[in-house]
């Protein structure tokens, strides 16, 4: 395979075409629901931090948090805390050797995303 | 490292359309990835069709059938026609797996959409460069490693260990699950993949094998055996129906319990 042209071979297509699976979908979103829940963690230390210092720190992130934005973002939260949790949880059963054929795994995924949102739905009726 | 879209020279542009066959009832359509070491073009998709009515059940057979009678350049691996060789692993309608044990009526959509294995140096068309998923396959000494005498016939084994190599021996290296694999995607480099794992679990766990030890210490590695994040692409690709995912993570029981 001397003179084969080796140097500019293309990178074949992945994520542009490979159809989405429960499998990744549910594995990527415990990445991001991570992701999302950090930076979320920002704005909540900001919140405590301003409500320790002074009403006028207080006040605009006051206003932020409590708007129809921030009502939103915080609901996203809570599903992303959830969701994150429970994937972590399916990590664990993982880990000890369950639960790894498919089928399961794929309904393991599937059940996230539902108990998620239930759980979700059910802590902004309690709280 | 993640890189979400593609370099320069891979991006795809639209390829040739060809002819439709004529007084055709059941027409094919088949968008095949192209790409040609020697022109200096980017990779393309063409298009073809064929009828249907005329051609085998699998893909392999539509491949083939295009090759021989509409496009003799179209290049891809192929021989056994059975599932057992590995040779024609490519992506299929979104997902990998051999293109002649997958049937033209599993396909979802009305397009046929057909790429190399994901993720991988392209020789030509639908052909990947394997070479760095072979020297992976043999850094983990694929072969019994002993210590004790030779026997005077052969290495016994008794039933009950055989059956621990069940759902392990009959890999083919198709190579479709380390390619599914969105770690392998990203640090393939260094992380060795679900294919080649699971062959070292099926050598770590044979009864005859006396190697055990240096095997896990050889896997004991942040990217060779812990960049699986049990995403589990693998188990859910694979056209022989086995499940990498659990090799990997019989392994990683394995490096615990034995510290613990």
């Amino acid at each position: 395979m001397a003179d084969v042209n080796r140097g500019n071979r293309p990178l074949s297509p992945h994520l542009q075409i490979y159809r989405p699976q429960m499998t990744s979908m549910s594995s990527i979103m415990v990445r991001m629901t991570g992701i999302a829940l950090f930076l979320l963690a920002f704005f909540v230390v900001w919140w405590l931090l301003a409500a320790s210092t002074s009403e006028a720190a207080f006040v605009p992130i006051d206003w932020l948090m409590r708007s129809f934005i921030g009502d939103l973002v915080l609901f996203g939260g809570t599903w992303a805390l959830w969701y994150h949790m429970l994937g972590r949880l399916r990590h664990v059963i993982w880990d000890f050797g369950y639960c790894l054929d498919l089928e399961t795994a794929i309904k393991l995924g599937q059940l996230m995303f539902i108990l998620a949102t239930a759980l979700a739905l059910l802590t902004i009726v309690i709280v | 490292m993640v890189q979400f879209t593609l370099p320069k020279n891979s991006r795809i542009r639209t390829g040739k359309t060809w002819p439709k066959p004529e007084g055709v009832t059941r027409l094919g359509t088949f968008q095949i990835y192209r790409w040609s070491p020697d022109d200096g073009e980017n990779p393309s998709v063409d298009t073809y069709f064929i009828d249907l009515d005329k051609c085998g059940p699998m893909v392999l057979d539509a491949l083939i059938k295009i090759k021989n009678e509409i496009d003799p350049t179209l290049t891809f691996r192929r021989s056994c026609r059975e599932g057992i060789c590995g040779s024609c692993a490519m992506n299929i309608d979104g997902i990998n797996t051999l293109a002649c044990i997958y049937g033209l009526d599993e396909i979802k959509g009305d397009v046929v959409k057909i790429y190399p294995l994901p993720h991988m140096p392209v020789v030509k068309d639908l052909i990947p460069d394997l070479t760095h998923f072979y020297a992976q396959h043999a850094s983990i000494m694929p072969w019994l490693e002993t210590k004790t005498n030779r026997p005077a016939k052969e290495w016994k084994q008794s039933i009950d260990d055989r059956k621990k190599l069940d759902g392990l021996y009959e890999c083919v290296m198709c190579a479709s699950c380390s390619t599914s694999c969105p770690s392998y995607w990203w640090n393939g480099d260094r992380y060795l993949g679900p294919a080649a794992l699971l062959h070292a679990y099926r050598w770590i766990i044979d009864s005859r094998d006396e190697a055990t030890g240096e095997r896990l210490d050889e896997l004991e590695d942040s990217f060779k055996l812990y960049r699986c994040h049990t995403i589990m692409n693998c188990t859910r690709t694979c056209p022989k129906g086995l499940n990498p995912a659990k090799a990997i993570a019989e392994i990683k029981k394995m490096m615990v319990e034995r510290v613990v």
